[in-house]
């Protein structure tokens, strides 16, 4: 049976029963970026630490992808291409993460919605595996 | 106004577009050869010259086509600031007395089709592009689909843009896409990054642009018009802006890189917004040119609606913008695409730009260049 994978290592904690996106904290200014990395961008520190971030935010800008994108680098399907929907969410006194949303719909998004995040199948790779990444969804009211 | 110290003295394109009988490389030939012509020297008068392109091959290879006289030839690769930034290095170059006559040259050729993005040259996991997140498209459609619903921007005011565009470019020989195209069309062309269909992007395209730069106080050796170079700047980004492949942006939002390059360039030429007759923005797309107007410093946010509206940035309103067709009638060779802009107010402000000349003898013309991952370059040019 196929595996389940995620789309890259150190980008959310995987497996997991609740995982969670994981950037990284400056240590002296308290700036939190995603994903990981070393180095401060805003007050040049080099002391990050790992950081699990919120599941929770808001929707800040949007947009559908309406055409299929180049491959390489895109892995997806191009073949049966559907439009898939592009956003910034900003966690909750975080940091915005850019992210695919769970709806192509425009009529279903619009700027300031709450968000939440969910892990969805990005594509299928040379093994079989499903290729799992994150997104986030309207939050059902 | 400060006293120039550069000044332009001839300038070469190729014309932009599509041309599959010659290499970027020979596109960028072609617009030195016009170059020196229009300014009356030879090739090995040139003492030394800054080029560049993202994707026709390094632009000292030239040399084998131009000449092997020797000269200083350096590339330079800056992203959609390429031809800005060679154009900058020439400026520096001969404001500080090292040389008296140089050229600034940009070309290139790309293949059909949105930008393909090197996740990796770019900085950025290789999960970045699989799941399909690196398209420069997306960057500017959300960051208008913020803006419009921020400042009470209108679809149709987006499709102005487009549509003046295509008019301009249709008097412009050298631009790729020279039909006037409607309103309706424009709106009713596909969706490519909601709010943004296809005739409100610019392609990627080919092309090539040539400048030759002299001490200011030396022009009139070389041309009856020099167009002096009264500013010219390059910033990348800051903490809090808004930029094209960005997996992550700060909490607090900041302005982006043009807000810094204009005011310093305005600095640099000593005079302000109110001071400049015509401008070529960066419009990857129509939204684009919307949001450059404020961020250069030329209206507030949320006035371009009206600006827009009553034709004031047409060729014959008062503040005319993108009056050779821009990039979305160019299309983008990267490496030509921010010379391209500073030809064209050279046209201008000699007065030779022929149907769409710009009446009343402009005096003061400015550019701007935006692209990823966070870069602005703008000139102030006057006569």
């Amino acid at each position: 049976m196929a595996e389940q994978v995620a789309i890259e290592e150190g980008l959310f904690t995987w497996p997991s029963d609740d995982p969670r996106l994981l950037g990284s904290q400056c240590q002296d200014c308290g700036a939190i970026i995603f994903p990981m990395q070393s180095g401060c961008p805003r007050c040049a520190s080099d002391d990050t630490k790992p950081k699990e971030l919120g599941t929770r935010g808001k929707l800040w800008t949007w947009t559908i992808q309406g055409y299929p994108p180049k491959s390489p680098p895109y892995a997806g399907d191009v073949e049966n291409f559907e439009p898939f929907g592009v956003g910034y969410v900003e966690i909750h006194d975080e940091v915005k993460v850019e992210t695919r949303l769970t709806t192509a719909d425009k009529d279903l998004l619009k700027i300031g919605m709450e968000m939440e995040l969910k892990f969805i199948p990005a594509y299928t790779d040379d093994d079989g595996n499903e290729v799992i990444t994150f997104a986030f969804a309207p939050v059902e009211r | 106004m400060s006293k120039p110290e550069v000044a332009i003295v001839g300038i070469g394109i190729h014309p932009f577009g599509r041309t599959p009988e010659r290499t970027g490389q020979e596109q960028g030939v072609y617009a030195v050869r016009q170059a020196l012509k229009d300014a009356g020297v030879e090739w090995s008068d040139v003492q030394f010259a800054f080029g560049g392109s993202q994707a026709a091959g390094a632009a000292d290879t030239m040399v084998s086509k131009l000449g092997l006289t020797g000269l200083q030839f350096i590339n330079v690769a800056n992203g959609c600031a390429t031809g800005g930034s060679a154009l900058f290095s020439a400026y520096n170059t001969i404001a500080s007395g090292a040389f008296e006559l140089g050229l600034a040259v940009g070309y290139d050729k790309h293949e059909r089709g949105a930008f393909r993005v090197n996740t990796r040259s770019s900085g950025l996991g290789d999960w970045y592009g699989k799941q399909g997140l690196a398209l420069t498209t997306q960057f500017f459609g959300m960051k208008i689909n913020r803006y419009m619903q921020n400042h009470d921007i209108s679809h149709n005011t987006l499709a102005k843009v487009s549509a003046k565009a295509f008019r301009n470019a249709e008097h412009n020989p050298n631009a790729w896409r020279r039909q006037p195209i409607s309103e309706e069309q424009i709106l009713e062309s596909d969706m490519l990054s909601y709010p943004l269909t296809k005739f409100m992007f610019c392609s990627p395209a080919e092309g090539g642009v040539a400048l030759l730069l002299a001490r200011a106080d030396q022009a009139h050796k070389y041309t009856d018009t020099p167009v002096y170079l009264n500013a010219a700047v390059v910033r990348s980004r800051r903490w809090g802006s808004f930029e094209v492949m960005a997996p992550w942006l700060a909490l607090e939002d900041g302005d982006g890189p043009t807000v810094d390059t204009s005011k310093a360039a305005f600095e640099m030429a000593g005079i302000g917004p109110d001071d400049i007759d015509l401008a070529q923005l960066q419009d990857t797309e129509a939204g684009a040119e919307i949001m450059h107007m404020a961020e250069n410093g030329f209206c507030e946010h949320g006035e371009q609606e009206r600006i827009i509206q009553q034709g004031e940035t047409e060729i014959g309103g008062r503040f005319p913008v993108n009056t050779d067709g821009g990039c979305l009638a160019n299309g983008e060779p990267v490496g030509a695409s921010g010379l391209r802009q500073v030809y064209e107010n050279v046209l201008q402000l000699r007065g030779s730009a022929g149907k769409r000349q710009v009446p009343n003898d402009p005096k003061v013309a400015y550019t701007h260049v935006y692209g990823a991952p966070g870069i602005s370059g703008v000139t102030i040019l006057s006569k």
